[in-house]
């Protein structure tokens, strides 16, 4: 870096010698027409590849919603335009209540839960010694890079009715008898094992993230509100939850996102036939366009739960905006 | 007071280690279960250490219908993905980083807001689009469609570091007598590539980890990747844990590597952004 800073110097020198440049400036002038086509010929394949993958089939989704689109149409590759008909079916659709209720439930919880273990466990990092901060910290990475399938195959495998292990630490611990207990034969406990899954999966991006943040505080300003008489949650609440707003605003939009769109932990957690008693809105969606093949249905589903998320995520993508747009 | 000081000191040391172990427990069970002969896995009172190791699973996993032919699968689609938008989210991050132009907002918030759009929520159009052109159960349909889920964190991602390198570096290079491309070769890329790195480990997790794409759209067996092959452990008999856990360690182990090596990177290009805003 600083052998090139210092081959800076000369040029600028250079720049100064009058002749020089102004034929510099007319080379410039004519590079100026290029210029203004660069950027476009760099974006185009990316443009086009998003729009082949994303922004037609995104018009085709909200095109299909409109539409009868069974198995023969998809043989005939044609559907059948009947207006608002899947819409008003999902108005009238009891299920359709129940599955979108549940998906905003489990939403909430997994997102709350996400945010203030992730964040406690970064206040946690703050307190330890240097040599359990890096452990601690190595232990997180670790998890946090579990492909999601192999994680959820793990729970499996702890939760089993059978031999898991889950089963037998809690009989120990005198908290029930769960010998041969089926966490999935009720969807409430089974619920709980996905979120155990999704919660444990979320928090080290949460925790080492917040713990980032924490570290850029100013020391000053925590210690300006000591001395006024602040303690402890008081400082935390009026000093350092404010100036990290802007991260939480992020991490909670991307919880949302991600949560709101659980599929495979669900999916693999029930052996690929999840029973309707755990249908999540994705899962709805897919169980109705790909089962029982109404991907007419299916697709106004789909547009539904795509207008939920961008009306929860408004204001992470107008932060996101001001940031490409200040830089 | 010091002896109080201390006494905390242990004591959030002692809940730093409880959390360390909850969180790790998994992981560890995962390997352990690998390790063990099946009489210790089938037991009713958990083996928690794999006393008697062996590498049967392992084998047992490897030897199973398809294992090589989904590792070769995983390979083709991971490295066709990672190399393409590699090149493609470059061109894109510099256009970003480098030039004001006209229609830059929109594709700023194109970038943004396609990480909305649940994946769950595309695949029915896509399927129906790619079954009419007769792209479905083919490699090249799934290359395409990760490359559209990869190439926004991409570009966003490469966009920042191009920007940490002063434009400066480049114009002196000019002056100087470099040609534009000559200066983006011999200046920007060089100092570019830890970041390219760092994007491209990024991009292979994401392909490699992808569950529900590859299990729509990849029917046969021989066409599937190594997350859908897991699937093929459990049957309506019950699940072979045993060498599910092997496979779902060997699953894991090129991901966890190349995760601890770049996570301190990405986690920085995330977050950089956004405690300047």
């Amino acid at each position: 870096m600083s052998r090139l800073a210092t081959e800076g110097a000369p040029a600028d020198a250079a720049e100064r010698d009058l002749p020089l440049l102004s034929r510099r400036r007319r080379r410039l002038s004519r590079r100026r027409v290029g210029s203004a086509l660069a950027p476009y010929a760099l974006v185009a394949p990316t443009a086009a590849i998003i729009g082949a993958v994303l922004a037609y089939p995104l018009y085709l989704l909200v095109r299909l919603s409109f539409q009868k689109y069974g198995l023969f149409e998809l043989v005939r590759h044609q559907g059948k335009s009947i207006g608002l008909g899947n819409y008003t079916r999902i108005v009238h659709d009891h299920q359709f209540w129940t599955v979108l209720a549940r998906t905003v439930a489990f939403t909430v919880v997994n997102v709350v839960l996400t945010i203030v273990l992730g964040t406690a466990i970064a206040l946690l990092l703050t307190k330890l010694g240097r040599a359990m901060r890096l452990l601690l910290t190595t232990g997180l990475v670790l998890v946090w890079a579990m492909p999601p399938v192999v994680a959820v195959n793990v729970w499996r495998w702890m939760v089993d009715y059978e031999f898991g292990v889950a089963n037998w630490t809690l009989t120990k611990l005198h908290v029930g008898n769960f010998l041969h207990y089926d966490w999935f034969a009720n969807p409430w406990t089974g619920f709980g094992v996905i979120t155990a899954v999704v919660v444990w999966g979320a928090i080290p991006f949460v925790a080492i993230t917040v713990y980032a943040g924490l570290a850029q505080v100013p020391q000053e300003l925590l210690e300006a509100a000591r001395i006024d008489g602040a303690r402890g949650w008081n400082v935390f609440r009026e000093v350092t939850l404010p100036l990290l707003m802007p991260i939480f605003v992020i991490l909670i939009s991307l919880s949302i996102i991600w949560d709101f769109q659980v599929f495979i932990q669900v999916w693999i957690m029930l052996g690929n036939r999840p029973p309707s008693d755990y249908f999540l809105l994705s899962m709805y969606s897919f169980v109705e366009s790909f089962r029982i093949s109404e991907y007419g249905f299916g697709a106004a589903i789909a547009v539904v739960m795509v207008l939920v998320m961008f009306g929860a995520t408004l204001v992470y993508i107008r932060q996101m905006v001001r940031t490409g747009e200040a830089t | 007071m010091s002896r109080r000081k201390l006494l905390a000191r242990v004591g959030w040391n002692a809940l730093g280690l409880a959390v360390f172990g909850v969180m790790v427990f998994p992981v560890y069970w995962m390997v352990a279960t690998a390790f063990k002969p099946g009489h210790d896995i089938l037991a009713y009172t958990p083996v928690w250490l794999p006393t008697s190791p062996t590498l049967g699973n392992f084998h047992d996993a490897m030897s199973r219908a398809y294992f090589w032919t989904d590792v070769k699968n995983s390979l083709i689609i991971v490295s066709a993905v990672v190399s393409l938008s590699l090149v493609i989210g470059f061109l894109a991050a510099l256009a970003l980083a480098k030039f004001r132009f006209y229609g830059r907002k929109a594709f700023i918030v194109l970038i943004i807001g396609v990480q909305m759009v649940p994946l769950t929520a595309l695949i029915i159009p896509l399927y129906i689009t790619l079954s009419r052109a007769h792209q479905v159960n083919t490699l090249t349909g799934v290359i395409i469609m990760y490359l559209t889920f990869v190439l926004p964190f991409t570009v966003w991602t490469l966009r920042g570091f191009i920007m940490g390198i002063p434009r400066d570096l480049e114009e002196a290079a000019m002056v100087d007598g470099a040609t534009r491309f000559g200066a983006f070769a011999r200046i920007l890329l060089p100092l570019v590539g830890p970041g390219l790195v760092a994007t491209s480990i990024f991009a292979f997790i994401q392909a490699w980890n992808e569950f529900i794409i590859a299990y729509v759209f990849l029917h046969d067996s021989d066409k599937q990747t190594l997350t859908v092959w897991l699937a093929s452990f459990t049957t309506l008999r019950g699940t072979d844990w045993g060498p599910l856990m092997a496979g779902a360690t060997l699953t894991a182990l090129p991901v966890v590597t190349f995760f601890v090596l770049v996570q301190r990177k990405i986690a920085f290009g995330l977050t950089a952004g956004a405690v300047k805003a």
